[in-house]
C-alpha cells in the first residue's frame, strides 16, 4: 500500500504529543510500519507546532512535505490554515475551530484572519470544523481537546473502535482514562 | 521485541544493550532525551554535567577506569568539549567512549546550522551517522565495538529529524562486556609533548585501519536501481528523503560512516553510475571528499547550503514529479514561540524594556526576551557571553555604556559558562551589571536540574550551588535578590545597580511557572466596567491576554495569575482570580 499521511498541528503546548503517541500506538498494533516526527525545544513556546505521523508497509522519510497530508488534525484554526498546503487536494482537515491569537495579532502588528474554515473550503480542503474545547469540557477536562480531535479522525478512518480504545488505555494515564474515554466518543459522535 | 520508539530513545537504549555504565551530558536540543532515557535504566549511571567540556572530561575518565561511557551534546555543545575531543583523539580510550552530538539543520532551537562532519575528520575520529531509530540502537553498539577495536573515542551524530522522529526498532537484552582494568600507561595517557609526538602516528594509522574497515562494513552498503543514468550518495535523514523521493529508481550508496570514508568503495559506486549526486544538508562534506578523489560529481549546485532538505526538494532538483498542493491567498500573521504565561522572565524584561537598556544576552527561554513587544535584547551570541560581552562593552565605551547595559543569563547557563566571565569581571574591576534570571530550572531543553536547583538527572537530592555566596566569593560586593513578578522592586533594583560604581549582580529569582511544584493561582478576570480598552497590560506580552470588543480578555485555560499585568492596569480592571471552593 502507498504510504498514508497525517499531520497534527497546533500551538506548542496544546497536547498534540499525546495524540501523535496514541496514533503511533494504534498504526503499529495494526501491522503498519510507522514514523512520527516531532519538534521540541524553542518551537514548543507558544509557537506554531507540527508533528508528522506516516504509515505503510514501508514509510522512508519520517516527514511529510507540500501535497502530501490524507488527513491534518488541527488544534487551532490558523494552524490549519497555515500547513493547508501540506494537504493533498481534496485531503480532510478535522479543525478545532478554537482561536488563539498569536503574539503579532496581540501586539496589534497583525489581524487574526476572518472565515478561515470557508476560505479553506473553497481552496478545495474538505474541512470538518468542530468546537472541540466546548466538547471536552463536556466530557470533563478542557484538556481532553486531544482525545476529542482524534475520535473525530477516527471516523474517518477505517480502524475497530476496539484498536482505538486499547490505544487510548495503553496511552492515556489511568487516572485520566475516563475523561479521555468520554471526549473520544464525543469527537467521534459528534 | 519490536518497539516505536525516538531516535534519541534508540541510542538510550543502544547504551543500555552495549553494556554503557556510565553517561554525562549537558542538555541541549535536539540531543537531550538520549541522557533523560538512558537514565531510565538503572544500570547506567546518568547525570547533567554544568557544561560539555565537563561531560566529555567525565566521560573519558569512566573510560579510562574500564567501564563503557557516554556523553551527549547538541552542536555547538562539541564546540566547548572541542579541547578534551581533539587530545582524547591521540589517548585513544580504555573501555569504550561514545559521543553523541546531534546537529540541528534548519535551526528549529539552535543558534547557527554548524555541521558536525568537519570535527570528525579534524580531530581524527570515526564518525557513524544513523538513518533512522533501528539505526541509531545498532550504530550505538556498534560504536561501541570500534572505539575498542581501534582505541578511539567514536562519535555518533544524529540530527533533529533522526533525534527527534520515531520508527520502528528491535530491542535486545544488555550485555555486560568484558572488564577492561585500569592500568597505568603514562605513554599513552600523559600527554606531553614527548608521549604526544609518539601518539600522533597512532592516530594516523588508526585512520587508515577505518578507512580500510569502512570499505568492507555493512554500514556502507549500495543499493540497486533501475536505472543507472544517476547515483546518489546520501547517509541520515537524506538517505530517507532520497529512498522517498525516488524509490528504487537509482542506485544509491547509503553511508553509515561519514568519516573515514571508504575511498575505493565509492570510486567503485561512480564508475557504475553517469551521473554521481551527493545529497547531503549542511556543508558540501561528502561531496568535497568525492571532489578529492577526482570525481565528476553534483552536490550543492542542486541542493542549498541552509536549512533542511525533503522528499519533494530531492524530487524536484532530479526531475521527478512532485504532488500538487493548494494554499490560501493571504499572507497569515506567524506564531512565534513567546514566554509562557506567568513566565517569571517577564517582569525582568517588561523593566529592561521600560528603561531603554542595552541587553546582552544569552542562550535560554530568556531570549525570547528579544521578540516584540517586549524587546529587550541587543545581542545572543553563545553560552555564557552575555557576561563577556558586557565586560568588553563597557571597557570600550566607559561610564555612558555603564549606567545603561545589562547582560541577562540563566542560571544552568551561568553554571556553564557565566562564571569564567564573572570571575573576568570581578578580577579586572569592570563596572558591570549582570542580571542572572533564576528560574530554579534548566527551561527551554524541558527543565533539566543543574547544579543550582539542588536535585540530580533523577531528581534525587544533590549538592547545590549557593549563587549569591558564590558571586560575593568571586568578588562582587553588590548582590541582590529581586522577585522579577514585583515590577516596582525590579525596576528600583537595576536603576540602583546601573547608578553603582562597581560590578553588581542582580539575581531576579522565582521557579519557572510550568515546573509541577509551582502552585497556580486562579485566572485574573476583567472588571469590563473599568477596563478602558488602553491596552496597557499588553505591553508584557503575555500570550493569556488578548481584545475583545474593546476590552481585554484574559485565557482562563493559559493564565497562571501571577498578577504582573494587574499592576500595568491604571484603572483597576485586573481583578486577582477567586481560589475554587
Amino acid at each position: 500500500m502507498e504510504t498514508k499521511n497525517i499531520m497534527i498541528v497546533g500551538v506548542g503546548g496544546q497536547g498534540s504529543l499525546l495524540a501523535s503517541k496514541l496514533l503511533g500506538h494504534l498504526l503499529l498494533g495494526q501491522g503498519f510500519d510507522v514514523k512520527v516526527s516531532e519538534v521540541h525545544g524553542m518551537s514548543q513556546r507558544g509557537g506554531s507546532v507540527v508533528t508528522f505521523v506516516r504509515y505503510g508497509e514501508h514509510v522512508a522519510s519520517p516527514v511529510i512535505d507540500k501535497g502530501q497530508a490524507d488527513a491534518i488534525v488541527s488544534f487551532e484554526l490558523l494552524e490549519a490554515a497555515r500547513w493547508l498546503e501540506y494537504l493533498k487536494p481534496g485531503g480532510r482537515i478535522v479543525a478545532n475551530t478554537q482561536r488563539m491569537d498569536p503574539m503579532p495579532v496581540i501586539t496589534g502588528a497583525a489581524e487574526y484572519p476572518q472565515g478561515l474554515t470557508e476560505k479553506m473550503q473553497a481552496a478545495g480542503a474538505a474541512v470538518d470544523p468542530l468546537d472541540c474545547l466546548s466538547l471536552a469540557e463536556r466530557a470533563g477536562n478542557v484538556k481532553a481537546v486531544n482525545l476529542v480531535l482524534l475520535g473525530r479522525l477516527s471516523h474517518y478512518f477505517d480502524f475497530p473502535e476496539s484498536a482505538w480504545q486499547e490505544a487510548i488505555k495503553a496511552c492515556v494515564p489511568a487516572k485520566f482514562l475516563e475523561v479521555n474515554q468520554r471526549a473520544f466518543q464525543l469527537g467521534k459522535n459528534a | 521485541m519490536k518497539k516505536l520508539i525516538l531516535g534519541n530513545a534508540a541510542v538510550a537504549r543502544g547504551l543500555y544493550e552495549a553494556g554503557c555504565a556510565v553517561a554525562s551530558s549537558y542538555p541541549g536540543t535536539p540531543s537531550t532525551e538520549i541522557t533523560e532515557e538512558a537514565a531510565k535504566f538503572p544500570e547506567i549511571y546518568c547525570e547533567w554535567a554544568p557544561n560539555e567540556k565537563v561531560a566529555m572530561e567525565t566521560a573519558f575518565g569512566a573510560s579510562l577506569a574500564g567501564r563503557r561511557a557516554f556523553c551527549a551534546m547538541k552542536h555547538v555543545g562539541l564546540n566547548v568539549a572541542a579541547d578534551p575531543l581533539f587530545t582524547m583523539s591521540y589517548t585513544g580510550v580504555n573501555a569504550g567512549l561514545v559521543i553523541a552530538v546531534a546537529d540541528d539543520p534548519a535551526m528549529h532551537s539552535s543558534q547557527n546550522e554548524q555541521d558536525s562532519r568537519h570535527y570528525a575528520r579534524a580531530a581524527k575520529l570515526p564518525m557513524l551517522e544513523p538513518s533512522d531509530s533501528a539505526e541509531a540502537l545498532r550504530f550505538t553498539k556498534l560504536a561501541y565495538q570500534l572505539s575498542e577495536e581501534f582505541d578511539t573515542p567514536v562519535l555518533l551524530k544524529m540530527c533533529t529529524r533522526v533525534a527527534h522522529s520515531q520508527s520502528v526498532a528491535e530491542l535486545a537484552d544488555r550485555q555486560e562486556p568484558e572488564a577492561r582494568p585500569y592500568t597505568k600507561n603514562p605513554p599513552k595517557y600523559v600527554m606531553a609533548p614527548a608521549n604526544a609526538l609518539r601518539r600522533h602516528p597512532v592516530v594516523e594509522q588508526r585512520l587508515l585501519d577505518l578507512a580500510a574497515w569502512a570499505e568492507t562494513a555493512d554500514l556502507n552498503r549500495v543499493e540497486e536501481g533501475s536505472s543507472r543514468s544517476l547515483g546518489i550518495v546520501a547517509s541520515s535523514t537524506c538517505y530517507q528523503y532520497v529512498k522517498e523521493a525516488c524509490g528504487d529508481r537509482f542506485p544509491v550508496l547509503k553511508l553509515g560512516m561519514v568519516w573515514p570514508l571508504p575511498e575505493r568503495k565509492i570510486r567503485d559506486f561512480a564508475a557504475g553510475v553517469d551521473q554521481l549526486v551527493v545529497v547531503e544538508e549542511g556543508d558540501p562534506f561528502l561531496e568535497g571528499c568525492c571532489r578529492g578523489l577526482g570525481l565528476d560529481v553534483r552536490g550543492k549546485e542542486l541542493f542549498p547550503l541552509t536549512g533542511e532538505l525533503s522528499q519533494n526538494r530531492i524530487a524536484e532538483k532530479l526531475g521527478l514529479p512532485v504532488p500538487a498542493s493548494v494554499k490560501l491567498e493571504e499572507e497569515l500573521p506567524n506564531r512565534p514561540p513567546v514566554m509562557c504565561a506567568g513566565c517569571p522572565h517577564r517582569g525582568l524584561f517588561y523593566t529592561l524594556h521600560k528603561l531603554g537598556c542595552t541587553v546582552l544576552g544569552d542562550i535560554g527561554c530568556y531570549t525570547l526576551g528579544a521578540m516584540p513587544p517586549l524587546s529587550a535584547m541587543d545581542m545572543t551570541l553563545c553560552m555564557g557571553a552575555s557576561i563577556s560581552g558586557l565586560h568588553g562593552f563597557n571597557k570600550a565605551l566607559g561610564r555612558e555604556a555603564q549606567v545603561k547595559t545589562v547582560a541577562v543569563i540563566g542560571d544552568s547557563t551561568f553554571v556553564h559558562s557565566g562564571m569564567t566571565g564573572l570571575a573576568n569581571a570581578a578580577y579586572n574591576q569592570s563596572n558591570s551589571t549582570v542580571i542572572v534570571v533564576d528560574n530554579s530550572i534548566t527551561g527551554m531543553t524541558g527543565h533539566q536540574q543543574n547544579p543550582t536547583t539542588g536535585f540530580s538527572l533523577r531528581g534525587e537530592p544533590a549538592g547545590k550551588i549557593d549563587l549569591e555566596a558564590l558571586c560575593r566569593a568571586m568578588g562582587v560586593n553588590r548582590v541582590r535578590v529581586v522577585d522579577p513578578y514585583d515590577l516596582k522592586a525590579c525596576e528600583a533594583a537595576v536603576k540602583e545597580e546601573l547608578a553603582a560604581e562597581e560590578l553588581s549582580v542582580i539575581i531576579s529569582r522565582r521557579p519557572c511557572a510550568l515546573l509541577k511544584y509551582v502552585p497556580r493561582k486562579p485566572a485574573l478576570k476583567v472588571d469590563p466596567d473599568k477596563c478602558r480598552g488602553c491596552k496597557a497590560c499588553m505591553k508584557i506580552g503575555c500570550p493569556a491576554i488578548s481584545m475583545e470588543r474593546g476590552k481585554a480578555r484574559v485565557d482562563a485555560t493559559q493564565c497562571v495569575g501571577c498578577g504582573v499585568c494587574g499592576q500595568l492596569c491604571g484603572f483597576g480592571a485586573l481583578e486577582a482570580g477567586k481560589e475554587a471552593e
